[in-house]
């Protein structure tokens, strides 16, 4: 019975649902820990992000001068931003999109 | 003659959120007797903790639990601090506070909503998830994250929460304590449903909750006062703490020490945040740890335990986790026997079983 005014009040007002993805998104709060971006310009492919990320998402190939970042395996967590001395890595704060395979990206870094 | 049958309830089942198996023992259909089994959803952490770095295992313990994500990291962190002689800047220490009872909201808040499902009160359980995605938006708004915080390290905290957020964060916690005024406590406290199916149901007196070693909402709905945040670790001590204790031992008592709890942990927020000291967040940790050490919290759930073995390299020999529902399991034995069969649901959930931590 408690609950009767609460009923009545929400059958009248809006729903507090939002019909993600495709109208009324909220966009997530400044800070959100989003996708990780690879500045090429910057990175001297140091090797800092490969050995301090808890989920091996970053594989740094010295040979082929590129980075390997897979975004399926990472957590997020922005523990490569903090660390990089060059500030080579970027946090957005956007959701990483969906995808149907499992994808890695490679970043070529020029000499 | 009554007959006796022997019922499989779960690992899978409409209320469990998690896997666990009862085996319950029925004659006609009350239950006489019950063996808890569990071993569905063992993940090896404490294994994978041994082969990460000590500062990657932040990480890993942040994923033990979904909904108390924080608290774990905040034990983990706590011990490897203490293996390493680290001083918590106090700022910080208030800081952890604040996110540890955002915690412990958001986990109260996801609980009652469960018991609300689980009774098939549906308005109740949109009601009261309606209010966890508040909770939700400030972890979002403070920490980057809705669910896993990921903002304790070794040292300290990752993140500040500045004046503006502050005072942003305070006027959405009165908006919470407002919605929990005006629907959630009136329907939890005084609905004649949630009476019916929960009170006298599961008891558990005061001597067989220490009996058997219960911790959390489950003790201190027997009466039993015991909470690790009385010792004061964080900044608890200067916050200030008083257990919510509740003494008729069944289903609705524990409901109740966490529907009071959610009001506590509001309170805590606004005043940690209030009192915090402006200074350092994070101080710098070098060497590796050494040694052993013991570090204990308060979960949701009851009390965290953690072991950590350090041998001077950058990884830890041992790491043993003891989740407070691992701890709670025993009273089942206590409270099932003697219910009905369609109790057990109600009965099994009041412990608020987290059993992806436990098997860790």
């Amino acid at each position: 019975m408690q609950m009767f005014p609460t009923i009545v009040k929400n059958l009248f007002s809006r729903p507090a649902t939002r019909r993600y993805p495709f109208k009324d998104i909220r966009e997530p709060f400044p800070g959100y820990r989003g996708k990780i971006y690879f500045d090429t310009n910057k990175c001297d492919l140091c090797g800092d992000c490969a050995r301090v990320c808890p989920a091996e998402a970053i594989e740094v190939d010295l040979e082929n001068r590129q980075i390997k970042y897979y975004p399926f395996r990472c957590i997020y967590c922005g523990t490569c931003v903090e660390t990089c001395l060059q500030g080579a890595i970027t946090q957005d704060e956007h959701y990483s999109p969906p995808n149907t395979e499992k994808i890695e990206e490679l970043y070529k870094i020029e000499a | 003659m009554a007959v006796r049958t022997v019922i499989p309830f779960g690992p899978q089942h409409p209320v469990l959120p998690e896997p666990i198996h009862l085996k319950l023992e029925l004659e006609d259909e009350t239950v006489v007797g019950v063996t808890p089994i569990i071993g569905y959803i063992h993940r090896g952490i404490e294994k994978a903790a041994e082969i990460n770095t000590f500062r990657q295992n932040v990480h890993i313990t942040d994923r033990i639990c979904g909904i108390c994500s924080f608290i774990h990291t905040q034990t983990y962190c706590q011990g490897v601090e203490a293996l390493m002689n680290v001083e918590v800047p106090p700022r910080a220490r208030f800081l952890r506070v604040f996110w540890s009872e955002l915690s412990r909201t958001h986990s109260h808040l996801l609980w009652l909503g469960l018991l609300a499902d689980a009774l098939g009160f549906e308005s109740l359980f949109m009601q009261i998830w309606r209010a966890r995605e508040m909770v939700l938006d400030i972890s979002e708004m403070t920490a980057g994250h809705r669910i896993i915080q990921a903002t304790c390290i070794v040292g300290g905290v990752r993140r500040d929460i500045d004046k503006e957020m502050a005072k942003e964060v305070d006027k959405r916690l009165l908006a919470l304590k407002e919605m929990l005024d005006s629907t959630i406590a009136p329907a939890l406290l005084h609905d004649a449903t949630i009476k019916r199916r929960a009170v006298g149901k599961g008891m558990l007196s005061k001597e067989q909750a220490e009996l058997l070693g219960a911790v959390g909402p489950t003790a201190r709905g027997s009466g039993v006062a015991i909470d690790v945040r009385q010792t004061g670790y964080a900044a608890f001590k200067e916050v200030g703490f008083e257990p919510v204790v509740e003494t008729a031992g069944d289903s609705y008592a524990r409901t109740i020490v966490r529907a009071r709890e959610v009001y506590q942990c509001v309170e805590l927020m606004r005043k940690s945040l209030a009192m915090m000291p402006e200074g350092e967040i994070l101080v710098r940790v070098d060497g590796y740890p050494e040694g052993e050490a013991v570090s204990r919290c308060e979960q949701p759930r009851g009390e965290v335990f953690y072991y950590l073995k350090g041998n001077g390299t950058n990884h830890l020999e041992r790491l043993k986790i003891r989740t407070p529902t691992f701890a709670n399991i025993p009273t089942y034995l206590v409270m099932l026997p003697g219910c009905e069969m369609a109790d057990v649901p109600i009965i099994t959930l009041s412990i608020d079983p987290c059993i992806a931590c436990t098997e860790r």
